[in-house]
């Protein structure tokens, strides 16, 4: 058997004290898929940032085609031809699109200055590559998250790396993009490249790697070729035995529930933005989960937005509990009872800032509204840490110490100290792991249950098949379709998107 | 005894602990002002004194009001370059008011003190305001808007006194300007609870953390509810409203107003806020991290005059310190973000 491109042998990197990964042992074979899973906080983003040459600090050993390397920083990894597309999109958004797919590789002239030109064509051509249609000299702050991630794709895949780590990649993309990506990623493959592919949908990660490595509390626990590896077996690797209900994937019918009359809080009319959304209109009743389920670009996220007066509707009313309410910022829409978690953590997430401060900068008015009371935000933020399972459980550490799944958590409890009239949630499971989804959808009951009128905005099947009690589906900014108190399957919506 | 770890010879650097890591911005400016105190106690006999201390106070209290607000503003990560320029308006706005000497040649308006004080706040408030317009309303980048600013106050103060020099403000100005209680100064006294109450708006009220949040990540604010216009407004008005009172002390400390004499002021007042540490890029720092600064700087300036040395190469170590707090001010954000990833 031939050497394998890249093995780490007990690698171990602790953060002050507390160990995120314990001695891995990891291989990787030329020209394979090899995907990885575990729950949030395993050390998967760790490892891969060692490897990666950003992570410098940790002990172990890396051998890359047999010879020891260790990178000082992400450009000695970019010259041993290893790339990376974290988890956290890294893209610059004051930059155009084209600039961003060169990032620091961009083709110069015979004077040595960037070939703009060239550049942008080489760029329309990766992009194409990806089935993806933007203008090259848009600037990517303007970009939807799904199309940010994309760009980012089309910069690590296009950039000669032989080997690529995939951080979740496909965590705001919708199917199609999910199966070109995937399509891709098997020609690249058959092509000789080597990807790492991580990502909390087993389903996707069982259907695209030749093997596959389960972390657990930082250390990886099985490695396994996929072909006739079940769903099963890898959840009980994960998270242990017991967990058949986690293994929902929704290839089957499952039936809406038949709603009661309750009484309609949400109203929208004719809502339209141009080139956003056109003519959108749907109740949102008390106690009730409704879902907006559309592809990327199809205008559902800009819904919820526009729900937030962030940016506002041009047309179209909002009514709230029987009054019509004009949403012309988010102060607004908080003053009326709306509640929002946008689809990207950036957006929603203070880094530097303790755990405890972002849960709490939604309800400070309500606490105390001169002074600050930092004891009872601690008492606040801990509960939520219980009820959300969030890991580790110390409200005062830096947000940006946590890890993906764990952040999403934190964005997720802010809104939930003092129950508003309306919750908005966009790609609200956004990197959980099927445990934490399943605390999501507990969680999401139980305030159903209290009266909220809730509104959950996906690209994701998974996310609205498991939490919506009704579904609308959106196209090319319009409703097409609503599925209630019918049969419903993954196909079927599919279908209708 | 014969094998060295590898891990420990290819790994020289980077070896901080994580505590000093993240209190990088604290810990350099506080080891550079002990390390200042420290040199020029040798060099100079007559730097360490009672009297001296005292100097040094008195000469950072007017730089010190100012540099209450622009930390507010800082925080936020926006700039104010009219900070001296509003500090002038206001200290002429205010001798315009106040009878002056029959020898000073302008056509000013005498009235009460009261009235000429409160006239000459409304002033810098609504200057205050303009930049809040322009910045959040209209959306000017706050570096352009206030460098506008700061064209528009010295017109103000050139308009007002037309190359002349007024002497007299009112009597509360000039006590709290030139005065002592006891062995202190008034003025350090003012500049003491300029920056305590500051402080206490920053760390302890809704507001403050409302401040860092929109400083730290505007969007995450925004998309929280909060009403980050509301405070950029703010902490665009309260810079102002601090370099008003700042100018309308400063013309009594130094016993005049006219045209220009606080243009120094602009340089110090940011220095005093960046080389204490607080970020440029938002939502790190505080008014402890500004009083470091006003003390290092205080303590250069003063101690340079102690010992002998060529008053041009004065100019070139300030310079070469300011520098020097720039790096590491960008050098404490990049550990913090390479600890963060
Ligand atoms: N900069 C840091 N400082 C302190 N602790 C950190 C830091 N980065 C990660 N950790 C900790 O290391 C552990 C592993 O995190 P990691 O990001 O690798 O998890 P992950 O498997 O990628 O999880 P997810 O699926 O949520 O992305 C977590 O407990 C996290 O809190
Ligand atoms: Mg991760």
């Amino acid at each position: 058997m031939p050497r394998p491109l890249l093995e780490l042998s007990q690698v171990s990197k602790s953060f002050g004290g507390v160990a995120a990964l314990r001695a891995v042992d990891f291989e990787l074979e030329a020209g394979e898929i090899h995907g990885l899973v575990g729950e949030n906080g395993a050390g998967k983003s760790t490892l891969m940032k060692i490897i990666a040459g950003v992570q410098t600090d940790y002990d172990g050993a890396m051998l890359l085609s047999g010879q020891p390397v260790r990178f000082l920083s992400p450009r000695d990894a970019r010259v041993a031809g290893i790339g990376m597309v974290h988890q956290e999109l890294s893209a610059v958004r004051d930059l155009s699109v084209a600039e961003n797919v060169f990032l620091g590789a961009q083709p110069l002239n015979r004077l040595g200055l960037v070939a703009w030109a060239a550049m942008r064509r080489q760029a329309v051509e990766h992009l194409q590559r990806l089935e993806i249609e933007v203008d090259p000299g848009a600037r990517m702050g303007t970009l939807s998250l799904g199309l940010q991630q994309l760009v980012e794709l089309a910069r690590v895949l296009f950039s000669g790396a032989r080997i690529v780590i995939l951080d979740e990649p496909t965590s705001a993309l919708s199917p199609p993009e999910v199966e070109r990506l995937f399509g891709l990623l098997r020609r690249l493959r058959d092509e000789g490249r080597t990807f790492v592919f991580i990502s909390h949908f087993l389903d996707d990660v069982l259907a695209i790697s030749n093997r596959l490595t389960v972390f657990r509390a930082g250390a990886a626990v099985a490695t396994q070729s996929c072909a006739g590896t079940s769903k099963r077996w890898v959840i009980d690797r994960m998270i242990g035995a017991g967990h058949e209900k986690l293994e929902e994937s929704y290839l089957a019918d499952i039936a809406l529930p038949r709603c009661p009359a309750a009484k309609t809080v949400l109203a929208v009319n004719g809502l339209t933005r141009p080139g956003a959304f056109r003519n959108v209109s749907f109740e949102v009743r008390a106690g009730e989960v409704l879902g907006i389920y559309g592809f990327l670009g199809s205008g559902q996220l800009e819904v919820a937005h526009a729900l937030f007066g962030h940016p506002p509707a041009s047309h179209g009313s909002i009514i709230l509990d029987g009054r019509s309410v004009r949403l012309s910022s988010a102060p607004d829409a908080r003053r009326s009872g709306i509640a929002f978690i946008p689809e990207s953590r950036k957006m929603m997430l203070f880094g530097a800032e303790p755990v405890y401060k972002n849960m709490t900068i939604t309800i400070l008015d309500r606490i105390d509204r001169l002074w600050l009371r930092p004891g009872v935000e601690c008492r606040i933020a801990s509960r939520h840490v219980k009820q959300f399972h969030i890991r580790p459980p110390r409200v005062e550490r830096p947000l940006s110490t946590l890890s993906g799944g764990n952040q999403q958590k934190v964005a997720l409890a802010k809104w939930l100290t003092h129950l508003p009239r309306v919750l908005i949630l966009a790609e609200p499971t956004r990197g959980m792991d099927v445990g934490a989804k399943d605390d999501v959808v507990t969680i999401l009951r139980s305030l159903r249950e209290q009266g909220l009128a809730i509104l959950v905005v996906s690209s994701e099947p998974e996310t609205v098949l498991s939490l919506a009690d009704r579904i609308l589906i959106m196209r090319k900014g319009a409703i097409v379709r609503e599925f209630a108190e019918e049969p419903i399957s993954k196909d079927r919506m599919l279908e209708a998107a | 005894m014969s094998e060295i770890p590898e891990t420990a010879s290819l790994m020289p650097t980077r070896r901080m602990p994580g505590w000093l890591r993240s209190r990088m911005r604290n810990v350099a400016p506080f080891a550079t002002l002990i390390a200042l105190i420290g040199f020029f106690w040798a060099a100079s006999d007559s730097f360490a004194s009672v009297g001296n201390l005292q100097n040094i106070l008195t000469q950072i209290s007017v730089t010190g009001i100012m540099a209450v607000g622009l930390t507010f503003v800082i925080l936020c990560a926006e700039i104010d370059l009219s900070v001296a320029g509003i500090a002038n308006a206001t200290g002429i706005v205010v001798a315009f008011f106040t009878t002056q000497d029959a020898s000073v040649g302008i056509a000013n308006v005498p009235l009460a003190g009261w009235a000429a004080i409160c006239i000459a706040l409304a002033s810098c408030f609504v200057l205050g305001a303009v930049n809040a317009f322009g910045l959040t309303r209209i959306g000017i980048p706050s570096f352009i808007m206030t460098l506008a600013m700061l064209q528009i106050a010295a017109g103000i103060s050139a308009l007002l006194v037309r190359g002349q020099i007024a002497y007299t403000v009112p009597s509360l100005v000039s006590t709290l300007g030139s005065r002592s209680l006891g062995p202190v100064p008034w003025i350090v006294i003012v500049a003491a609870i300029f920056l305590l109450a500051g402080h206490v708006v920053l760390t302890y009220t809704r507001f403050g953390r409302y401040v860092y949040m929109t400083g730290g990540n505007r969007e995450a604010a925004e998309y929280s509810g909060v009403n980050t216009r509301a405070i950029l407004s703010a902490v665009m008005i309260i810079s102002a409203v601090c370099s008003g009172i700042a100018g309308m002390l400063g013309v009594a400390y130094f016993g005049s107003a006219q045209q220009n004499e606080f243009d120094t002021y602009l340089l110090d007042s940011i220095s005093a806020v960046v080389v204490g540490g607080t970020s440029l890029f938002g939502g790190q720092g505080g008014i402890g991290n500004t009083i470091m600064g006003l003390l290092v700087l205080g303590v250069l300036n003063n101690g340079l005059d102690h010992i002998n040395i060529d008053s041009f190469l004065k100019i070139l170590i300030r310079g070469v310190i300011l520098l020097a707090a720039l790096v590491i001010n960008v050098y404490a954000q990049r550990l913090q973000l390479t600890r963060s990833t």
